[in-house]
Formats: C-alpha cells, sequence, structure tokens
C-alpha cells in the first residue's frame, strides 16, 4: 500500500551553516523512521525539493547510531554567513524546510 | 585521580544569555565552566577594535562576567575556561586583574594562550611555500592579502591544559577550538595522552555538545518544543565526565529546559559535515561510533566514542575585506499587502536602474511569505494576508551606491503604493561586508604560547 508521509511527522532535525554550504541533520523519531528516510531521503529527491535553493551538490551522510542522516548542502547561503543578503544567511530555518518534504512510502 | 568532573556551558557565542554563567557556577558545584564566545567572523571585530584601541580586542562582556562568578568560582574551586581573550588575551587577563583586585580577591592566577594569531608572518608563510589556499575555492592568499583583516590559527586543547597545568584558576585563549575548551579539563584531570585518540574523541563529542550552550538541553529544538519545560529559566547544559571517556550529559536540578536523547541528538548533528571525519587539532571523531543511552531525569549516557589522529595541520581563519551591504526593510498592510510589496521592489529597481548604481546582488525577500523557505513557500490566498514586510539588501564594491540605495528607500513611502510603514530610525548606512578565508596550515609552522599572569 502506497501513503504519503510529512517527513515533520515522523522526523526532527537541526540545520547550520558550514561557510557557504547548509548543513541539514534529520533525525527519526524511531527505527521504522529510520529506515523511511534512509530509503526515500536520496541525494536526488533532496536536491529536487531544494531547486532554486542549493546552487551546488548535495552530499548525503548515514549515522543509524542516532537514526540520522546529514545532507551538506553545497552553494546554498548566498555566499556565506558574513557575505550572504539572505534573512536566513546561516540556514537556520533550512531542517525545518526539509521538514515540509511529502514522501510516498509503501512504494516497491 | 578525580574519578569525575563535571564541566559546565557558559556561553553558546557572544551575546548569549548574560546570566548563565552565573547560574551555572551558582545553582550547584562543578569543577569547570568553558564559555565559548568567538564566531567565525568574531576575529575581525576584534581585530578592529584593538587596531583603533591597544587595549581592546577581546570579549568586552568578560571583565564584568568576572566582577559576578569570579567569587564564587574560587570558593568553590571552579576553573574557567574560555577563548573570549579573541585577539588580546594579555589585555582581557589585565581587565580581569583589575576587576579582582577591585573585589578584595588576594590571589588569582590567570593563564593565557596566544600565538594564534598569524597575520603577521602571511609574507613569511608565503615564501615558505605555505600558500594558505581557500580550502573552500582553492584561491591562493595573494589575491585578498592585500584586503586581509585577521588570520588566526585554531588551537586545541593542549595549550589550554598547559595552562591548567600551572595551577591557574582562568584560562583565557586567543582562536581556540570551541570543542577544545571542554577537552582540556578531561586530558589534564585524568591524564590522558596526545595518542589517545578515542578518548580524545570522547571528549571532542561532549565539547561539540556544550558549545551550543542550551542547544542541547531543550532550546531550539525542532521536536515536540511545546513541551520543553520552563524555557524562561532553561539549564545549559553540563558534562559529568568520567576516565574511560564516557561522559553523562545532564543540567542543574530545578532548572528549565530537557536533556534527552532526542536534545543531545539533534546538537549532534548541527554543523556537521562527514560523520566519520569529525577534524580537530586534537584528533579525528567519528560521530557514528556515538552511543546514546536516555537514562531519564534529564541524564544522557554517551558512550563507545572512537577516534582517528589528527591530521599534520592546523586550521586557520582569514577574513577580509569584500565591499559592502544595506538592508532595509518597509511593512504593507492588507488589502493586497504582497502585490503592494511586490509593486514598492520593482519601483525601487527600476529608480536604482535609472540611477546606473552598481550592485554585485540585489536580493529581495518578502517577510512573512518567503524569506525563509524561498521557492518551498506555499503560495496563499492575498485576502488573508494581514501584511508582509518588504526586505531589500544589497552588496556593492562601490560605496556611493550603496550608500545612495540607503536614500531610496524612505521615498517609498509618499511615492509608492498605500498603507505602507515601518520606516523608521533613518537611511540604512552600508556596513563594511568582512568575508570569511578557510585555509590550513602545517602543524610545525605555529606554535602555541602559554603565559601566567598572577598576584
Amino acid at each position: 500500500m502506497r501513503m504519503k508521509i510529512r517527513l515533520l511527522n515522523i522526523a526532527h532535525g537541526r540545520s547550520g551553516d558550514k561557510g557557504n554550504a547548509a548543513n541539514i541533520g534529520i533525525i527519526a523519531y524511531d527505527d521504522k523512521g529510520y529506515e523511511i528516510i534512509k530509503k526515500y531521503l536520496t541525494i536526488e529527491r533532496v536536491k529536487k525539493h531544494f531547486e532554486g535553493i542549493c546552487f551546488g551538490t548535495v552530499e548525503r551522510f548515514e549515522l543509524p547510531n542516532l537514526r540520522a542522516l546529514n545532507f551538506l548542502l553545497n552553494d546554498t547561503l548566498g555566499g556565506g554567513g558574513t557575505v550572504s543578503l539572505k534573512l536566513d544567511a546561516q540556514g537556520k530555518t533550512l531542517a525545518a524546510a526539509l521538514l515540509r518534504l511529502e514522501i510516498e512510502a509503501g512504494d516497491k | 585521580m578525580k574519578e569525575k568532573i563535571k564541566i559546565a556551558a557558559g556561553q553558546g557565542f557572544w551575546g548569549d544569555l548574560i546570566d548563565a554563567p552565573f547560574h551555572q557556577v551558582s545553582q550547584g558545584v562543578v569543577d569547570y565552566l568553558v564559555m565559548d564566545y568567538l564566531a567565525e567572523v568574531t576575529m575581525s571585530i576584534l581585530q578592529k577594535q584593538k587596531n583603533k584601541n591597544p587595549e581592546l580586542g577581546y570579549a568586552k562582556d568578560i571583565p564584568e562576567l568576572m566582577k559576578r562568578i569570579l567569587p564564587a568560582c574560587l570558593q568553590k574551586g571552579t576553573k574557567i575556561i574560555t577563548n573570549g581573550g579573541g585577539v588580546n588575551p594579555a589585555a582581557c587577563a589585565e581587565a580581569v586583574v583589575n576587576i579582582a583586585k577591585s573585589l578584595g580577591i588576594e590571589h588569582l592566577k590567570i593563564a593565557i594562550v596566544m600565538g594564534d594569531d598569524i597575520k603577521g608572518c602571511v609574507d613569511e608563510f608565503i615564501t615558505r611555500g605555505c600558500n594558505l589556499d581557500n580550502i573552500e575555492t582553492g584561491e591562493p592568499i595573494i589575491s585578498i592579502k592585500d584586503k586581509l583583516l585577521s588570520a588566526n590559527v585554531y588551537f586545541g586543547a593542549f595549550p589550554i591544559v598547559e595552562g591548567l597545568k600551572t595551577g591557574a584558576d582562568i584560562i583565557l585563549t586567543g582562536r581556540t577550538t570551541d570543542t577544545g575548551l571542554t577537552l582540556a579539563p578531561m586530558i589534564f584531570e585524568f591524564g590522558w595522552k596526545v595518542n589517545d585518540f578515542d578518548l580524545l574523541s570522547a571528549g571532542t563529542v561532549a565539547g561539540h555538545i556544550l558549545e551550543c550552550g542550551a542547544q542541547s538541553s531543550g532550546g531550539n529544538f525542532l521536536g515536540d518544543w511545546q513541551a520543553i519545560p520552563n524555557m524562561a529559566e532553561i539549564g545549559f547544559p553540563i558534562a559529568e565526565a568520567f576516565p574511560n571517556g564516557e561522559f553523562i550529559i545532564t543540567k542543574h536540578p530545578n532548572t528549565g529546559g530537557r536533556v534527552s536523547f532526542d536534545t543531545v541528538a539533534e546538537q549532534l548533528v548541527y554543523e556537521i559535515g562527514d560523520p566519520r571525519n569529525y577534524i580537530t587539532p586534537d584528533c579525528i571523531a567519528d560521530f557514528t561510533s556515538i552511543r546514546l543511552d536516555d537514562l531519564g531525569g534529564d541524564r544522557v549516557r554517551v558512550y563507545n566514542i572512537k577516534g582517528k589522529p589528527a591530521t599534520e595541520f592546523y586550521k586557520v581563519s582569514c577574513s577580509y575585506e569584500s565591499g559592502y551591504s544595506a538592508s532595509a526593510t518597509l511593512t504593507y498592510s492588507w488589502p493586497q499587502a504582497l502585490t503592494k510589496a511586490r509593486a514598492a521592489d520593482s519601483i525601487l529597481r527600476k529608480r536604482m536602474e535609472n540611477l546606473n548604481l552598481k550592485f554585485d546582488e540585489i536580493r529581495t525577500e518578502f517577510v512573512g511569505f518567503n524569506s525563509c523557505h524561498g521557492p518551498l513557500s506555499v503560495e496563499i490566498d492575498e485576502d488573508k494576508i494581514n501584511e508582509i514586510m518588504l526586505r531589500i539588501a544589497v552588496r556593492s564594491n562601490d560605496y556611493l551606491s550603496v550608500e545612495r540605495f540607503g536614500k531610496e528607500i524612505a521615498p517609498l513611502i509618499l511615492t509608492g503604493p498605500p498603507s505602507v510603514t515601518g520606516f523608521a530610525g533613518g537611511r540604512p548606512k552600508p556596513v563594511d561586508v568582512v568575508a570569511y578565508w578557510p585555509a590550513l596550515i602545517p602543524k610545525k609552522y605555529v606554535t602555541p604560547e602559554v603565559k601566567i599572569i598572577e598576584f
């Protein structure tokens, strides 16, 4: 059976800056949630979600010990913390932005 | 050897809750108070202050803070470790000495860690073949050398350990890693060695959990944040560390906030890159090895941490002048708030174009609609929008263009769309843009210095 899951309902997270890149850590609330994010939160899916925000590559790292994934979004913060003209120059709200994503789970 | 030490975080950044360090040392007994004051650009701000006045260049909050916490710290034996010495730890120490004497304190020993400031040696390094290339772009530092404002090496925990060995009450450093502040007392108290990489990594992870203050004890928590108790009186995190590298993250009893698996995990994934290679001057910690046990009662046990030898390099944090910027806001009310704000933006851009102003970037955001999530923002029925704040920011190497931008904002009130307010406080002035230049330097090129100041 296919069902739509909004990431916000199965995970939380935190984001910040690393130069002109943003880091987004996403943590599932339980093991089942981690299996879902591990399967569906691919580099391609995240890159597409942040179209028009992330202009560089997306890197993805797994932390099964924390039920977490870490994403590095390169070229995202308008030149980085001090140069950036963005209101959110440090990408503090980008974890919430990723939690907007809806996953079609249950696909074979 | 002590069987356990308590290390309390007092500041997550310069500008954090002013009373937090006082609460950490007065609401219970801790062995160490650690405070991180230095963000990446802070050094350049401090360098400018020192250029104007050689007695400045450190976190100015520190002397006032010492007035409040020093008597309790000396009485309870709590040592203070902070990187708030900035570009002038010696001047900071002198200010603290004066405060201590005015409090009637009879004896005080301060260790200062210096040697991180390499701005004066950049030419010499270049001749020796160290180009200080930007690790993000690959460019050599020559391209910005004339605009360089500051250049500081990130030292790790060991220079602080040298200070602790002298029996100092306070350790004041310049550019030191945030994690080193917490790791140092563990090395000192438990006799850890430079090649105890698992242990050094454990202390580094503890430092990462403490370095952003209450971000690990319920602040800025994206989970069930509304259920975090008593955020008004949030307790800052404390690490209870053991000689085998295990530690427990907790906070003082009867404080607000929460320490749980989830709050600690959120901080662990904050501002990290590859979790298997968390690089510091002391070691490379593997964040995928960390185990967390939520013991309940605001206690989380952290253990099983693995690490590898450090690299041959120190990270260098440089800053340089990179033109000017300014930003302005105007607020438009219902009806058609967003349409009005968009129209005002177009009018302003047309006027700036007619004036032939030169910008590297003009950025428009509609606060209340898309300033946080940009293109991910959901379209909303405009009749339901009560108000929108138009925010425009510009950046340029041409000072006059940025200055003129500032003069074009207020006129929009009388010469643009209606029901607009919120322009107060005068024309936005151009501010200096300070850009960041991260580089690496072989460790052998730099030597930390520890000096003692006492009376």
